[in-house]
């Protein structure tokens, strides 16, 4: 008798896994419900600029990003026109673990079709480890990125002479923050030159000793010291020419050049020196372990006044800061070493294809389109921006990403991607942040911490 | 096989439902009218198998697969002899890595067993015993990340001339000292950072301790006493030699879980300021640097460092299973 109830225990037990079974069966014949587009002459009218992609009903394309909720709302938000006119379904998936996943989802072979990737570096590891899996740029895409996107977007994306990547979002880092009322307030004048710009901290200093003329940051989690690596940057910017920079990215000068120890202690100067930082947390070393997010926050206390950080820092304001040249926080560009050259460092996303499907293909050309850049402009708040040469600045959301917008398709500005995105990750995301976090935390010497990131660069 | 999986016309869909209830039916009658008959063999089979092929698949490949991995370099494509191997023992950002690990592996089953111990034996037959046991082993049900973030901000550091926000460094203030960044010098951060580790770990070895110091016969401890045994006397004597398998079994686990910490190193400072431990090390080179061959070579490491002491607590726990 006890046998026999155990039998039918395990009877019951494989019911309930048919069950199961069917309900999985169900689940995967829901998606693709055909969409019903274009029933009003309105929308139709809409969809003119997307009848190049055909009709994608029933069809599927996963989008795979660092992006979570409810950041992520603009991006779905932003595809909607897309799947409106084409039939098409967007599956978008965040993960805050991205970096460390996209490899992990490629090698056990169940990629996403497109994946935004942040870093061009990763993007040169992806296609060097896995070179079947990443699909090249299909016709349409391409042929948008050569009409709407400056021809260096084209060669972050380029791998071995082979075009892989989009550009999606864009950001300028060249931005220092301050307080409106604050500056006016000292009598003090936003600086045109680099030497303007160092005068003014002196001055500062000597007239505010309960506050500090700068506040910094560069606590992020596990990729600590990115902030401090912009510094650097946005000095090497200003201390050498374009090309040399150039070089110094791709390894063809030694990352310990005496040029990248001077623009390194240029930064020191500032990032070094406990006169001028760090304002409202404390001296030098309170760097490294303030959060980059909170970091600028103390010039609303007028603790301090400036802070060097990129344009996508405005959505880390408290709500309610109103961002504006007459309001309580604005940016000025960092200044080149004199007022008509005008560098700038900047980054940006790209998306990359896994599949060459035409549906994803014509996603991929959707994101380069105008139509994109505009609809994610509209649905983002403050604080995004792509470099579409289509994109109208109308549609930014504040004055800050307008006047990126305006530096980034000036001619006249020379942009340089953040060198630490483009290099191998062993360095870009490794020994540079950790470099540069000793360089703070440790105290340890300009010329110190460039050897050792030098002896860390990949060999081969 | 599409159909079968994403059915979409209702033919399909009663198609699905007619294999479902086939399947039914056939594994009904497989376990109803067949599995009586079998052999015994087959079902010890059906029933170790399952597990056999799991460690082989999920343990044995994986671990041979790493050894191999870290013979080879980033990519993974062509060998590179023992030369990761070299880099790990020799490049100095290593070799703190590697100290920070005894460090904490040398501290953590030590500091916390002994404290266990004391708190067992001081608060043994009293009257707050149970409240006392459970305040010390409440910890145990923090996760690590929870409570590296608790104590992140016990550590948090503002200037003198600030309100402070952490307690620690209150508590200086208090004392009219200035206000320390505890995370962030080395080698003192590691300390801090192990300070956590022994907090949650000490209400596990207490609560063992406790259990075993429970079933040391009264008699023994009586005697002791009409012979003149003072407590301390006690203690050494009798208590601790008579808890000994409890204690080594204490030690081992802990030691062990300590050698993997990750959790509480990533969370707390990131593996920066010199902080990191191998597991931490091993988790950035793979994944945020992608480097398989020092990945692979640092696992290696961490495997090759935990087999004595696995070694070690399976032949103690043999010994005092043979005393029974």
């Amino acid at each position: 008798m006890f046998r026999k109830k155990n039998r039918f225990a395990v009877a019951s037990l494989g019911v309930a896994s048919l069950v199961a079974l069917a309900a999985c069966s169900n689940g995967g014949a829901t998606p693709g419900e055909p969409t019903a587009g274009g029933t009003d002459s309105a929308s139709s009218a809409d969809c003119a600029a997307y009848e190049s992609y055909g009709d994608l009903s029933g069809k599927t394309v996963t989008v795979y990003a660092s992006i979570v909720s409810p950041e992520d709302q603009p991006q779905i938000d932003s595809y909607k026109p897309f799947e409106k006119c084409t039939g098409a379904t967007i599956a978008y998936e965040g993960s805050r673990e991205f970096e460390a996943q996209l490899p992990v989802k490629i090698e056990a072979g169940s990629p996403p079709d497109i994946a935004y990737i942040p870093q061009p570096g990763l993007l040169k590891t992806l296609v060097d480890r896995f070179p079947d899996a990443v699909k090249p740029v299909a016709a349409a895409a391409d042929a948008n990125v050569d009409k709407y996107y400056n021809e260096a977007w084209k060669g972050y994306g380029t791998v071995d002479g082979k075009y892989y990547a989009v550009p999606v979002g864009a950001n300028a880092k060249s931005f220092v923050w301050y307080s409106p009322s604050l500056m006016s307030d000292g009598g003090y004048e936003i600086p045109t030159t680099l030497d303007e710009l160092m005068a003014l901290t002196e001055k500062i200093a000597t007239e505010h000793p309960d506050a500090k003329p700068w506040c910094a940051g560069i606590e992020s989690g596990a990729a600590t010291g990115w902030p401090a690596t912009d510094w650097l940057e946005d000095m090497m910017l200003r201390t050498v020419t374009p090309e040399e920079y150039d070089k110094w990215v791709n390894h063809e000068m030694p990352f310990n050049d005496p040029k990248v120890v001077e623009a390194l202690d240029m930064a020191g100067a500032i990032l070094k020196n406990d006169k001028y930082v760090n304002g409202g947390y404390g001296n030098v070393k309170t760097i490294a372990t303030t959060a980059f997010g909170d970091a600028g926050l103390p010039i609303l206390d007028g603790q301090c006044y400036m802070h060097r950080q990129a344009s996508f820092y405005q959505a880390n304001w408290p709500e309610g800061t109103k961002i504006a040249e007459d309001g309580d926080v604005f940016a000025f560009y960092l200044p080149g070493k004199d007022a008509d050259v005008k560098p700038l460092l900047g980054g940006g996303e790209f998306a990359t294809a896994f599949a060459d499907r035409p549906e994803v293909q014509a996603f991929q050309a959707y994101l380069t389109s105008p139509e994109w850049s505009n609809e994610k402009a509209k649905a983002s708040p403050a604080g995004w921006l792509s470099a579409n040469k289509e994109l109208d600045p109308a549609n930014l959301k504040s004055p800050i990403d307008q006047l990126a917008f305006k530096l980034l398709s000036d001619e006249k500005t020379v942009f340089r991607f953040d060198g630490s995105d483009l290099m191998p990750g062993a360095v870009g995301s490794g020994s540079f942040w950790k470099g540069m976090t000793d360089w703070i935390a440790l105290d340890k010497s300009s010329k110190d911490v460039l050897d050792t990131i030098e002896a860390s660069w990949p060999k081969s | 096989m599409d159909w079968l999986l994403k059915a979409t016309t209702p033919a399909e869909k009663i198609l699905v439902m007619f294999v479902a209830i086939l399947l039914f039916a056939g594994v009904m009658a497989f376990i109803l009218y067949v599995s009586e008959k079998l052999p015994r063999w087959i079902p010890a089979v059906g029933f170790l198998l399952p597990a056999v092929i799991m460690l082989a698949f999920g343990l044995l490949w994986p671990g041979l697969r790493t050894i191999f991995d870290s013979f080879r370099d980033a990519a993974g494509r062509k060998s590179v002899g023992v030369d990761n191997y070299v880099t790990v023992l020799t490049n100095p950002d290593f070799q703190i890595i590697l100290l920070n690990t005894l460090a904490w592996v040398v501290a953590v089953p030590l500091l916390s067993t002994v404290f266990g111990l004391l708190y067992a034996v001081l608060v043994d037959r009293t009257r707050f015993e149970k409240l006392a046991k459970t305040l010390i082993f409440l910890p145990m049900a923090i996760s690590m990340v929870g409570a590296s973030i608790i104590w992140k901000f016990v550590y948090q550091y503002k200037p003198a001339t600030a309100n402070q926000t952490g307690f620690a460094n209150q508590i200086l203030v208090w004392l009219g000292l200035p206000p320390q960044q505890f995370l962030l010098n080395p080698p003192w951060n590691t300390g801090f950072l192990i300070v956590i580790m022994i907090w949650i770990q000490t209400g596990f070895a207490m609560t063992i301790l406790s259990a075993s110091i429970k079933a040391i016969p009264d008699e023994i401890t009586e005697a002791a006493q009409i012979d003149g045994a003072g407590s301390l006397s006690t203690f050494f004597n009798i208590t601790v030699p008579s808890i000994r398998p409890a204690l080594i079994v204490v030690i081992t686990t802990i030691a062990m879980a300590t050698l993997k910490i990750f959790d509480i190193v990533r969370t707390a400072t990131g593996g920066q300021f010199q902080t990191s431990v191998i597991a931490n090390e091993f988790y950035s080179q793979k994944f945020s640097q992608g480097n398989n061959g020092i990945a692979a070579t640092l696992a290696v490491i961490l495997f090759v460092l935990v087999i004595p002491i696995v070694i070690y607590n399976v032949r103690q726990m043999r010994i005092s299973e043979g005393e029974r």
